[in-house]
């Protein structure tokens, strides 16, 4: 008896062990987790990376991210760029996913709508490269005033506000993606919201979302490249901003893929041997100091003390911990490119090593600057537990080798992001995720126009750089321009470079070429394929 | 009875009033600003999101017109999600909760009265002292170390069988909901073991029991219709709060099971000061426990038939 019981349940397992993997090997699927909800898919109006992800997959703008970070057609078959504008001619099979086609005033329609005021859009700021768009944005024209015309249904027709050698790598960003004028007031205020508020003109189709637990995208038959999409579903059965789960549900085949796991998680995943990847997102993170006037921070010979004092090789090992992360020599990352090679390869930086002695001497001059005695340092940090660290280490190494004391101030996220604003600290850690390829992303950040130049640096001369950079057309005389100022930025120590991120990933082997960006929708999962010999999961 | 009832539910009204007020102040005192992000807003844009949050306004005014919207049912547009209403999230979001709180309760109440059985009946033997060895556990252990543990050893378990016992995470089908439920549901399971064997100890020593075991009735007679009977009362006095305080204390095991409920929103919303967000989910949070209050409040009259509900002649 018992020994039939055995042989029955031996014979069901066994059963269901042949039917599962042959019914996953069938479909050409692949399955994830995601961190978020995705915010807003309406892509006039989305800021975040988990919406940016879902729309890189079902919507396409004039041009796409190709598969070697470069920029292929998209809905735009050929193109012409002028150094005052450029013009566009779209492909004539492009269609939405309910049949209608895409023309040039899907386009008009969404860029004036991104700028529009009413729309509130926050990357708004990344079309003011076309003609008017700050000015439309700040309610000085009105929204038809932008330099964007349709010339007919499939030629698109812009005119920049001043030269512009990075705009056709910005057409590719959601922000300039189409959206169905017709379609979208008929949707009034719902646009996004649900899979039926949303039509897709890319390779795939949101076809399910149910919020905060699952979305489906399908393969769209009418997508005009069709034919080299591979994959027939992307299924995100999980979302979850808990790593561990994210883990477990790896380790247990639920998911193919997981984005980025933390430093702990990729201890565990190193000792259960599961396929880990890595990539060097390159996104730049630094020491944001506080400039203003009266700020411990505002004088030069203090910021040049804390610099010497660290030791990049040791905070990266010791606090960061991530493998592939490289330590930050200027305010530009090592891997963007320039005329011909790399920005860093053409204008070289010498990396700075610690000296203590030096520092003590910097030091010295700052506290005979600012009348003998040097306050505490207000040290601003949000609750998680890897800044934590971070300002810790700080704390640390100012104390013990400078005898400097460190305040941490710890906050809620949002209550960080105010007092940056309004400049109500000293440090603070902060990152720079680049918004399309070209040094100018990152140069701009310390102007004193820009709205994000929080540490409030002001310094002339490097504005003109800056202008004259985006002033002329001409590419070695810009990146020249750009060059100069980032001499200034560290001449000046304008933040203090800490690092490149990096993250460790895994990826089932069971799925192939899945494309991981460092602008643009990521990861991409465009081209990814199915490995039919492997067994689902990891 | 129903005078009673629309007594308590006045007064529960007054109770929401209070909540709400005072969710609506403190919150506004946390430091931050709900409409900051990663990248500066253009003065323009920023002025255009306070005025379609009503922020533009004196706060005695938001005031003002939160209470008049809260009164139809309005509770406004999210921040974080911008073309959803908090409505839609409670709509769409609390049914999950409540599935997941009544699995999770089932499984507390009767693990409780069946637990708490088990150590009155063997009192001070080993059965006992292993089952009370658990419960301290149980009740001083946080949930999302349960959690954490849990899910890790589901994944060794489903691949030591080689196929999926049980799901480790999502949400869709019963199957889902076994392990979280049993994992938010464990230490409410642990205290009513507790309350059960000492109402049961209390129980045993009841005259009405001796003279039930000196009429010679069968000690499962005995057990069922006279010691648990009367021993499970006060559990229901706990029932009322801990509906309450399961449905909305889900945030740990919904984010570690991947479940879309409501616990998640209510962490979420505070953590990205959602202002609407918070107060719609405190009000009707409020309104759900008061009323689990009263209804077990009225329902206790109903199982014993000496307690009479205030106001009522006796």
């Amino acid at each position: 008896m018992r020994r039939r019981a055995r042989n029955l349940f031996g014979f069901l397992a066994a059963v269901v062990l042949a039917a599962l993997p042959a019914a996953a090997r069938a479909a050409k699927v692949v399955r994830l987790a995601i961190t978020e909800d995705p915010p807003q898919l309406d892509s006039t109006r989305a800021s975040d990376t988990v919406s940016s992800f879902i729309l890189g997959h079902i919507q396409e703008g004039l041009t796409r991210d190709g598969p070697h970070q470069d920029v292929v057609p998209g809905m735009a078959e050929s193109w012409e760029i002028r150094d005052r504008g450029a013009t566009f001619h779209l492909r004539k099979d492009a269609r939405w996913s309910d049949g209608s086609p895409v023309t040039a005033s899907d386009f008009v329609f969404a860029w004036r709508n991104v700028v529009d005021p009413a729309t509130a859009s926050e990357y708004a700021f990344i079309m003011y490269t076309v003609k008017n768009g700050e000015a439309v944005n700040a309610g000085k024209l009105p929204p038809s005033a932008l330099g964007v015309r349709a010339q007919g249904d499939h030629v698109l027709e812009v005119e920049f506000e001043r030269p512009c050698p990075y705009f056709l790598g910005l057409t590719a960003f959601k922000t300039f993606d189409p959206v169905p004028e017709n379609f979208y007031r008929a949707h009034q205020g719902r646009y996004g919201a649900t899979p039926a508020d949303l039509l897709s003109n890319g390779p795939f189709v949101l076809t399910h979302w149910d919020h905060e637990s699952s979305l489906v995208l399908e393969k769209n038959p009418l997508y005009w490249d069709a034919k080299s999409i591979r994959l027939d579903r992307i299924e995100i059965p999980y979302i979850t901003s808990d790593s561990n789960a994210r883990l477990n549900l790896f380790r247990d085949g639920s998911v193919d893929f997981l984005e980025a796991i933390g430093r702990d998680e990729s201890k565990r995943a190193q000792f259960e041997r599961l396929p880990m990847k890595s990539f060097t997102v390159g996104a730049l993170w630094y020491l944001l100091l506080n400039h203003r006037l009266g700020r411990p921070t505002a004088n030069a010979h203090l910021r040049r003390a804390i610099q010497l004092a660290y030791d990049p090789r040791e905070f990266l090992s010791s606090v960061i911990g991530i493998p592939g992360t490289r330590p930050a020599r200027g305010i530009v990352p090592s891997w963007v490119e320039g005329v011909k090679e790399t920005f860093r390869q053409e204008h070289p930086l010498d990396p700075v090593l610690p000296d203590l002695s030096e520092a003590e001497h910097e030091l010295e001059l700052a506290r005979a600057e600012m009348g003998g005695r040097i306050p505490p340092l207000s040290w601003l940090t949000f609750e998680g537990a890897g800044s934590q660290r971070e300002a810790e280490y700080f704390q640390y190494v100012l104390k013990t080798r400078l005898g400097l004391e460190v305040v941490i101030d710890k906050q809620i996220f949002k209550q960080v992001l105010a007092k940056e604003y309004v400049g109500d600290f000293d440090i603070a850690v902060a990152g720079w995720v680049p918004d399309y390829a070209d040094p100018m992303t990152f140069v701009d950040l310390y102007t004193s126009w820009n709205q994000n130049n929080y540490g409030a640096y002001r310094n002339a001369r490097y504005d003109s750089l800056v202008r004259e950079a985006q002033e002329t057309a001409d590419p070695r005389a810009r990146t020249e321009a750009m060059a100069a100022a980032e001499q200034i930025a560290m001449r000046d120590l304008v933040i203090l470079p800490l690092y490149e991120d990096a993250i460790v990933y895994l990826q089932s082997p069971r799925v192939e070429g899945i494309i991981r960006r460092r602008i643009g929708p990521d990861p991409d999962l465009t081209h990814a394929f199915v490995v039919d010999e492997k067994r689902p999961g990891a | 009875m129903i005078r009673y009832t629309l007594k308590r539910l006045a007064a529960g009204l007054v109770t929401i009033y209070f909540i709400a007020t005072a969710t609506f102040a403190t919150m506004h005192l946390v430091p931050g600003d709900p409409l900051a992000g990663k990248k500066a807003l253009v003065p323009e844009i920023r002025e255009n999101l306070q005025r379609k949050y009503g922020l533009d306004r004196p706060l005695p005014v938001q005031y003002v017109v939160f209470l008049g919207n809260a009164l139809r049912g309005d509770f406004g547009i999210s921040f974080t999600q911008r073309n959803r209403t908090v409505n839609e999230i409670i709509r769409d979001h609390f049914p999950v909760s409540a599935k997941l709180g009544v699995l999770s309760l089932l499984f507390a109440t009767i693990g409780g009265i069946a637990f708490g059985s088990v150590t009155a009946l063997a009192r001070g033997r080993m059965a006992d002292q292993t089952v009370l060895f658990l419960v301290i556990l149980a009740i001083s252990v946080p949930s999302f170390a349960f959690a954490g543990l849990g899910q890790y050893l589901l994944v060794d378990l489903n691949r030591l069988v080689g196929f999926e016992v049980l799901p480790v995470g999502g949400w869709g089908s019963f199957s889902h909901m076994i392990v979280p439920a049993l994992v938010l549901g464990l230490g409410t399971m642990a205290f009513f073991t507790r309350l059960m064997r000492s109402a049961l100890l209390e129980v045993v020593h009841q005259d009405y029991v001796r003279t039930a075991r000196g009429k010679g009735l069968s000690p499962i007679r005995i057990f069922l219709s006279h010691e648990l009977r009367n021993a499970v009362l006060p559990l229901l006095t706990y029932l009322g709060p801990a509906i309450a305080a399961i449905t909305t204390g889900g945030f740990v095991v919904e984010t570690v099971f991947a479940i879309p409920g409501l616990g998640r929103y209510f962490v979420q919303a505070f953590q990205q000061l959602d202002y609407t967000v918070i107060m719609g989910l405190t009000v009707f949070y409020g309104s759900f426990l008061v009323l689990m209050v009263i209804a077990i409040d009225i329902l206790y009259g109903i199982v014993d038939p000496r307690i009479s509900l205030a106001g009522d002649r006796r």
